[in-house]
């Protein structure tokens, strides 16, 4: 009996480790970042409960899926956010969707809360002053296009700065729109994007979506965006 | 020939708490509103003025130049086609011709609440759960956005908004929960009912 039992213990010691790792490279290929920041630290510009939803329920919820769409592909989730996004054909079909919506809900999702922060606002500098204001002809006009993009967007999506994929034009800059959890990764690297489904909004602004759009500068991360400018190619 | 935004069939509050008076002040009062007066602003002076929404749906319905009349006529539509597809205390099962089509071409009035709840769930983004009438079998469609049946020579019979603006106030991110409840005790039946004898009629 006592043999029994050991050799049981051996057995479910073994199979534990095997489950364990098994479940660290195969059943969660994504986790859900942390925010930056407290739930709080973006007012009054977003309300805490507006963050903590928006983290913790909808990104949470994105990250599920994609690990869940993921899970009878092992071949699929070696690959980063921007492989399978940039090359959704190769994706099997019959999950090209939820990942094509829940693999894009992450990426947007983790560059969204990092564009953002506590002590952002102001305008940028450098570089990226100089792009912004040779792509649009001053920031001022930039934000104006941004903001036009974002209310424009019927239904949910996203409006982006793009920087444009270098070849003939480097370092140009664009302002474009996607829906629902598109990433617009063919027009170039999104550098900067605001969420204007209604969930980034309406429990503070309601129907207002431009008055979220104004208010929502306070809040840009410009250092960030500036560090994300110059890495990209 | 101006398109007036047509009442509410009840009280702001009327439907507390399953959808509370704040989130129809926003829904009816603002987002159904505002769908209106840009349609209004949008046909002004075109030939399309003088036709009817269920027209200006058909005729602009995928074409790029129209897309912004396509959308404020669509969404003036839906929303005022659910307004009456529910009600105070709705719910139940329906009767009579209605409720042995479900059986028929469901199978039973289980399978259509879960094939309901299901499109509802599943329509990624903003947009639309319905049930039509399509070549004389009832079918449950999701739409995107302001996409609606009557594009797609369907005839409507219900709808469930399923824009986040809907259910936020109300549910937040608990689309589900909202989904049972509109099922369970808001659908005015009596209105379905009626949709499917004038398309039989
Ligand atoms: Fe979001
Ligand atoms: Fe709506």
């Amino acid at each position: 009996m006592g043999k029994f039992l050991n050799a049981l213990f051996i057995f479910c010691v073994c199979c534990g480790i095997v489950l364990l790792s098994g479940a660290r490279a195969i059943a969660t290929p994504f986790d859900l970042p942390d925010l930056p920041y407290s739930y709080n630290a973006l007012e009054p510009h977003i309300d805490a409960e507006t963050m903590q939803i928006h983290h913790d329920k909808h990104h949470a919820a994105y990250v599920n899926n994609l690990n869940k769409a993921l899970e009878k592909y092992p071949a699929q989730q070696n690959k980063t956010l921007t492989e399978l996004l940039s090359n959704l054909d190769q994706v099997p079909e019959d999950i090209r969707s939820a990942v094509r919506n829940n693999a894009g809900g992450h990426y947007n999702h983790s560059l969204f809360w990092t564009a953002m922060s506590p002590k952002g606002g102001g305008q940028p500098t450098g570089k990226l002053a100089e792009a912004i204001n040779k792509s649009f002809g001053s920031f001022e006009k930039f934000q104006q296009a941004f903001e036009a993009g974002g209310a424009s967007r019927f239904g949910s999506g996203w409006v982006w700065l793009v920087k444009v994929k270098s070849g003939d034009k480097p370092g140009v800059l664009t302002v474009t729109t996607t829906p629902n959890q598109d990433a617009p990764l063919s027009e170039g690297t999104p550098i900067l994007g605001n969420d204007v489904w209604e969930h980034a909004y309406y429990l503070k602004y309601r129907n207002r979506r431009p008055e979220y759009l104004k208010a929502w500068w306070n809040v840009v991360n410009w250092p960030e965006i500036s560090r994300r400018f110059a890495a990209a190619d | 020939m101006a398109y007036e935004l047509p009442t509410l069939p009840y009280d702001r509050s009327a439907l507390e708490p399953k959808i509370s008076a704040s989130t129809l002040d926003f829904h009816y009062g603002k987002h159904h509103a505002a769908y209106v007066t840009n349609f209004n602003n949008l046909v002004k002076d075109t030939p399309l003025d003088s036709l009817s929404l269920e027209e200006v749906i058909k005729t602009t319905y995928n074409d790029a130049s129209k897309v912004g009349v396509f959308n404020n006529a669509a969404q003036a539509w839906n929303h005022t086609f659910y307004w009456n597809g529910i009600k105070p205390n709705g719910g139940g099962e329906p009767t009579g011709p209605l409720a042995d089509k479900i059986v028929a071409d469901f199978g039973s009035f289980d399978a259509f609440k879960t094939a309901f709840k299901q499109a509802g769930a599943t329509q990624f983004g903003s947009g639309w759960a319905w049930l039509v009438l399509d070549n004389g079998t009832l079918k449950v469609t999701k739409t995107g956005n302001a996409d609606n049946p009557i594009a797609h020579d369907q005839i409507p019979l219900l709808t469930m908004d399923v824009w986040e603006h809907a259910y936020y106030l109300d549910y937040q991110n608990r689309r589900p929960d909202y989904i049972d409840t509109f099922i369970e005790s808001l659908i005015n039946w009596d209105f379905v009912a009626e949709k499917f004898a004038a398309a039989h009629a």
